[in-house]
């Protein structure tokens, strides 16, 4: 692929994510018998935040929002120039500590609570992304994303087990039902907000897009299990997305210890068995 | 910079956030506000969202009579919403106090306390003026941004 290319691709992903999760809130009030806002909804909260007037409590929280931005945008940066998973990977998990540095840094007992259960839900997915991407790493033999675009055959066929895991992943990253406990739009008094309370107008706008950049990390994963085909990994993205939206409207909000138990165990015996089946096989 | 104050004005027209705070009231209004999000009719094609948190809010949506006890939590809130805002009272007793005007502990009507933009009267208003008021709210937010309040 052309320098051009990718950059042109680089810059598109953020649109291509917000038009995904404006579908996403379209279809979930589908499934609510309601209509639901129009699909460039995520765009325009996000103009209407960046004009709004900054409340934020103390000037870590501000520096914290810069760094989880330019954390993310970094990760999906080397994405597109199809660096390496480890380094990508590394970069990524700066950011989102900074997020929850962010929420940290002020003394609110709600940004408090959801900081630490943030900091639960990346415990939980962090050894599964690491699981896939070792698990890459002995298909390919390298960890380079461009070894992948080499293959003749899709990497979902070597790493069935794996993806199942990584659509774990993806469920907690994107903070959805039953693991949407660190920042749910729906629990008023227990967390408000969790993490992102404290975050106010223009500095919740670059959170706001700094995770979409992160899922244009996660979305890009899961295109690779079927990277030999542009049209087959599209599709793969949609329905994996399709199939997030249903379980977040079919289950209820969990607690943190039911996540960490499943993604431990399940997770990590299923990579095991993904893992071992390679080196054997 | 045109086009940045335009995109800015379409997101504030189509992404109004409300909070919703019972101020002291008998919860008939508070039923009917809810009734707004529900899928009858649905404020979120609007693109409203009942926010918890006033940090996040544009709207803020007062319901009930404002009493010696909660006054200051009415305005804490009122100062924690940043700008540009709007303030909507909804139902007799937050207009003026209702048929509490008389007792001992109540203040009056939520504009005693905070300055007040829009006014919905009913005893409990039906949620198609709830729906209005709110819509009114957003043209009111538009003049906000327009006369450069940000």
């Amino acid at each position: 692929m052309p320098m051009f290319l990718k950059l042109f691709l680089f810059l598109l992903s953020p649109f291509a994510i917000g038009v995904i999760l404006g579908i996403d809130r379209k279809l979930t009030a589908y499934l609510q018998s309601r209509i639901g806002p129009p699909i460039f909804q995520p765009f325009y909260d996000l103009f209407k935040l960046l004009g709004k007037e900054s409340k934020t409590s103390d000037y870590w929280l501000s520096f914290c929002a810069y760094v989880y931005l330019c954390g993310a945008i970094t990760c999906a940066f080397l994405f597109f120039l199809q660096a390496d998973l480890l380094l990508i990977f590394f970069v990524q998990a700066v950011g989102s500590i900074f997020l929850v540095l962010g929420a940290f840094s002020v003394s609110s007992p709600f940004s408090q609570i959801g900081g630490q259960r943030e900091l639960f839900q990346i415990i939980a997915y962090e050894p599964l992304l690491i699981a896939v991407i070792v698990g890459i790493y002995l298909v390919t033999g390298s960890f380079e994303i461009s070894s992948i675009y080499k293959l003749n055959y899709p990497l979902l066929a070597k790493l069935p087990l794996l993806f199942l895991i990584l659509t774990f992943a993806l469920t907690i990253k994107l903070r959805k039902s039953p693991f949407d406990i660190s920042a749910s739009h729906h629990a008023h008094q227990e967390i408000v907000r969790g993490v992102f309370t404290e975050y106010s107008g223009s500095y919740l706008a670059i959170v706001e897009l700094a995770h979409w950049f992160e899922l244009v990390f996660i979305l890009g994963l899961i295109s690779l299990f079927w990277a030999n085909s542009f049209f087959m990994s599209t599709i793969l993205v949609f329905l994996t997305y399709f199939l997030e939206i249903i379980v977040d409207n079919i289950t209820s909000r969990l607690t943190w210890r039911f996540m960490l138990k499943n993604a431990w165990s399940v997770g990590i015996i299923l990579a095991l068995i993904n893992l071992i089946w390679l080196y054997k096989g | 910079m045109k086009f940045i104050k335009r995109l800015l004005l379409t997101g504030i027209k189509k992404s109004p956030w409300l909070l919703h705070f019972d101020c002291g009231s008998c919860n008939g209004c508070d039923i009917e506000t809810l009734a707004v999000l529900t899928p009858v009719y649905d404020a979120e094609r609007f693109g409203v969202i009942n926010v918890g948190n006033p940090k996040h809010a544009d709207i803020f949506l007062v319901t009930g009579t404002v009493n010696r006890k909660n006054q200051e939590i009415l305005n804490n809130l009122y100062l924690q919403i940043p700008e540009p805002k709007v303030i909507l009272a909804v139902g007799t007793c937050a207009l003026s106090g209702g048929i509490f005007a008389e007792a001992p502990n109540v203040i009056g009507g939520v504009d005693k306390i905070i300055p007040v933009d829009i006014y919905i009267p009913g005893c409990p208003p039906k949620p198609e003026a709830i729906l209005e008021g709110v819509l009114k709210s957003v043209e009111l937010l538009e003049d906000k941004v327009k006369n450069g309040k940000i």
